[in-house]
């Protein structure tokens, strides 16, 4: 085992063999190898950072001497630095970047324009792993807009395709306000001194409000990347144009790093927080997660589904960094772990299941060329593989134990529970109003999931390309089984998962949950054994034997005789299987509880006139509220004031020369009076 | 400071803002061109006055570019110019001679309001000065915003740099090359400027610039 010094330089190698490896797929051009070889390059490189940074993590809350590296900005220099939070961090993005190039080993060669992608993938890859290694704000945010580019880049891999421009303007548009809102914070962290290293900013102290402004443009800058509500707007239009390793990459990963540049700033640069910022996190992830699942309920396009489901889940994870603010907040530091616990554990979680599901998405697409749901079904069949692994990450996206996403939605739920506890009544009403609405979420994203499923892979083919479906390829499928193992693992031996936290807790807080392996049976128990456990495992084999035991009795007991008899048909004696229950079919209740107020949805008959031959139409209209209400009066200023100011591209010399004067005249008016 | 020494530069500075005032005033062409040949007259008294007070002979040289080329070269030559093309009659106000007058003793009272604020410590002497060349600096300014015919902008524009000069040599120490530099630079754009005049007479029959602007298609 090498020393964990070596953890960091080896990391940095890594992404030396990402940045190789882009300059490769420009060389290698067109050729028919350079997919295999560019993909099966880039797995080995982040399996190499992957088993690096949990080595790191394994050292347990050692913190590597950081490296200053000669360049950049002359009298700063580019620090990277490896702490345990920024292992915990690489071994996510790593591990997502393993599977999905795997994945796209055979995944890559349905690309049409391999050169639009082959470059910027391993690109991306090492932008993200920059971004939580670097150890200073100049390295940080110049590796943040390196992923920011290339991930556009990405997104624009299909720019023929409608829409997807669009995408790509609106991705750019919100990237770059990010960027700017970081930017702002750290300058506001730096002071006019100019300590940009991310050692001065930790020791320096803050007043109120600017501790306030830094987190409000972190809120805005690392939210805006995240996909919080209602900075998402751009996430369900650009995840779904990439292709689909990278909707994956972007959705289970670079979310993430949002999710990592938040805690970096707020839990560890800035030092105390005050309690009433925990209102404004944990009230923008109560809503970001609710609205996120009810668009992700609506949608028939199953990537995009799967992007606004992402949205949802950045809600939940911004939920449990809200209650660890509120908290840490009161110095209630067994609170604060086992918050941020479940905050970290939920985006390992995520990033898993969040990949297994694009993964399952772009084998559907590749096989079938359809994204809309309701022109598939009866995947089940000629794409078992799929539909089993997408199986178990619908389950574990809906929470449902024995899975992976319930371990982390229940340690969220038990950290709501301490809730009465905080001093502040603003906290002790606000938090269980969270917790309700971060069940409705869960239940909500069951519902979803239930839908997504089921009309995608169940039924009849609703279009000739889904009957016509093969099952996708060897290395799609054993990406996609990993995945859906190491959720199960991650659901039934938990207790594993949150020891290995424990020192990036520790770190951060200076405390940690109670330790989970002298608990006999795999158990956790997040406080106290009195107050609540959890058996995964239990639960897996109870599941296990009682599904087993069903199957038997009926076997056993359940005639043997062959019957043939017509399918029940629902009393509709109709072969077309477009009379199935369908996508928005399935959604409609839901869509009339709710949308009639959030989306303004208006279902309308159109009848054909007397006499007319045509058919009748049923047609549904929503409306984003987020974009008419915020975004549609922004873009309409911009546009008025942009058409009155191009009339100064027009002006008389003299008038250019009038214009200068008036703005020394001011000038010197403002000096005469000021001084 | 000998008050004699610092009364004459007074006098010579607080000329050269009355003369700035004076080019305000004048509408018709050929008369501006002279009272600017007046200005420049008094800016390289007021130099040299300056040379030999601040024992600096370097600014002797300032002094007599100034003579030569401001006061001589270019307005004999401007004059010449306006005679071949025939508009030395021509009345070129944008706003009104009594509004300017206005504006301008305003600008005054502005200048002096800042600079004798900001300079509070320095040396009287330069105290005075700068005032006194920032009023012609903002004068110029103000004439080339209200004329509209090209010629009065140049010069609007030289009796702006007139008062940059006034500025530099009321500060002690300033280097002979970038006075040299600034002259001669003044004088390329008066060169550049008059072969624009020729090609603008030559295509449109006119040197007022609001002929340009119709030709865009613009209002005035």
């Amino acid at each position: 085992m090498m020393p964990p010094a070596m953890t960091l330089p080896i990391i940095l190698f890594s992404v030396c063999g990402f940045l190789g490896l882009a300059v490769m797929a420009v060389a290698l051009g067109s050729s028919r190898r350079a997919t295999p070889v560019l993909y099966g390059g880039a797995s080995i490189v982040s399996l190499v950072a992957l088993i690096a940074s949990l080595i790191q993590l394994v050292a347990g809350g050692h913190v590597t001497p950081g490296l200053t590296l000669p360049m950049g900005v002359p009298w700063i220099g580019v620090h990277f630095r490896l702490d345990a939070l920024s292992s915990f961090f690489v071994a996510v993005i790593d591990l997502g970047a393993a599977v999905a190039s795997l994945y796209a080993i055979g995944y890559g060669r349905h690309e049409h324009e391999p050169l639009r992608v082959l470059p910027f993938y391993p690109a991306f890859l090492a932008g993200m792993n920059l971004v939580v290694l670097a150890g200073d704000a100049f390295t940080f945010l110049v590796s943040w807009e390196f992923m920011s580019l290339s991930s556009w880049a990405l997104v624009m891999a299909h720019h023929r395709d409608p829409g997807n421009i669009r995408a790509g303007y609106i991705y750019l548009l919100t990237a770059s306000f990010g960027t700017l809102c970081l930017l702002l914070a750290f300058g506001l962290m730096a002071g006019p001194a100019g300590g940009y290293t991310f050692e001065t900013i930790r020791t320096a102290h803050y007043s109120g409000w600017v501790a306030a402004l830094v987190l409000a443009l972190v809120l805005l800058g690392a939210g805006s990347k995240a996909g919080l509500v209602p900075l998402h707007v751009w996430l369900p239009l650009a995840h779904p144009a990439a292709p689909s390793h990278v909707s994956a990459l972007m959705s289970g990963v670079m979310t993430k790093v949002a999710v990592y540049a938040f805690i970096r700033v707020v839990f560890d640069l800035l030092g105390e927080p005050s309690w009433w910022s925990s209102m404004v996190v944990l009230a923008l992830g109560g809503v970001t997660a609710v609205l996120g699942v009810l668009y992700a309920l609506i949608q028939q396009d199953i990537k995009r589904l799967l992007a606004y489901s992402t949205v949802e889940n950045i809600g939940i994870i911004y939920i449990g960094l809200g209650l660890a603010l509120a908290f840490q907040a009161n110095g209630v530091t067994a609170g604060t772990a086992l918050a941020l616990t479940a905050v970290l554990l939920h985006v390992l979680n995520h990033s898993l299941f969040k990949s297994l599901l694009f993964f399952g998405a772009g084998a559907v697409l590749s096989a079938t060329g359809e994204r809309d749901m309701d022109r598939l079904g009866g995947l089940i069949h000629r794409m078992p593989v799929t539909a089993f692994t997408f199986l178990v990450g619908s389950v574990a996206i809906s929470a449902l134990p024995p899975l992976n996403g319930f371990v982390s939605e229940w340690m969220t739920f038990q950290a709501i529970l301490l809730s009465p506890n905080l001093p502040q009544w603003g906290l002790k009403f606000m938090i269980p109003a969270v917790g309700a609405l971060l069940a409705l979420s869960a239940a909500l994203a069951a519902a979803c999931f239930v839908r997504g499923f089921g009309i995608t892979f169940l039924g009849r083919p609703r279009a000739q390309a889904a009957a016509q479906a093969r099952e996708t390829d060897r290395f799609s499928q054993s990406a996609m089984l990993l995945l859906a193992l190491l959720c199960l693992l991650a659901g039934i031996l938990p207790g594993v998962v949150i020891d290995a936290l424990a020192p990036v807790i520790q770190s951060l807080i200076g405390g940690r949950m109670p330790l989970q392996g002298n608990v006999p049976w795999l158990s956790i128990v997040p406080i106290a054994a009195s107050r609540s456990s959890y058996n995964g495992l239990l639960v897996f084999l109870f599941i296990a034997a009682s599904a087993w035991i069903a199957a038997l009795a009926i076997h056993r007991f359940a005639s043997h005789a062959v019957r043939r008899s017509a399918a029940w048909d629902c009393g509709y004696p109709d072969p077309s299987p477009l009379t199935q229950y369908s996508a928005g079919s399935f959604s409609q209740p839901i869509r009339r509880i709710y949308g009639a107020t959030i989306f303004e949805a208006r279902e309308r008959i159109e009848m054909p006139a007397p006499g007319d031959t045509g058919p009748a139409r049923f047609r549904v209209d929503l409306k984003d509220l987020v974009w008419d209400w915020l975004y549609a009066p922004i873009a309409g200023i911009v546009n008025f004031t942009a058409g009155r100011l191009n009339h100064l591209q027009f002006l008389t010399i003299r008038r250019y020369l009038s214009l200068v004067f008036v703005a020394l005249i001011v000038l010197l008016l403002v000096l005469a009076i000021w001084m | 400071m000998d008050q004699f020494a610092f009364d004459v530069a007074h006098l010579l500075a607080g000329g050269l803002v009355l003369i700035s005032l004076t080019m305000l005033y004048q509408d018709r062409l050929s008369a501006l061109i002279r009272v600017f040949a007046l200005h420049a007259v008094v800016l390289a008294l007021s130099v040299a006055w300056q040379a030999a007070i601040q024992h600096a002979p370097h600014l002797y040289i300032t002094a007599a570019i100034a003579l030569l080329f401001k006061a001589i070269i270019i307005p004999v030559s401007l004059l010449r110019i306006m005679k071949q093309l025939g508009v030395h009659r021509e009345i070129d106000t944008v706003v009104g001679i009594g509004p300017t007058m206005l504006a301008g003793i305003g600008l005054i009272a502005l200048s002096m309001v800042v600079m004798l604020r900001v300079t509070a410590e320095s040396d009287p002497l330069a105290r005075e000065d700068l005032a006194f060349a920032l009023s012609v600096v903002l004068l110029g300014l103000l004439m080339m915003v209200t004329r509209r015919n090209v010629v009065s902008q140049v010069i609007g524009f030289m009796s702006l740099e007139n008062g940059l000069i006034l500025a530099a040599t009321g500060a002690k120490g300033m280097p002979l090359v970038v006075e040299i530099s600034v002259a001669f630079s003044v004088l390329i754009a008066f060169i550049v400027i008059g072969i624009f005049l020729f090609r603008i007479r030559e295509r449109f029959d006119t040197v007022d610039v609001q002929a340009l602007e119709r030709l865009r298609g613009e209002d005035p």
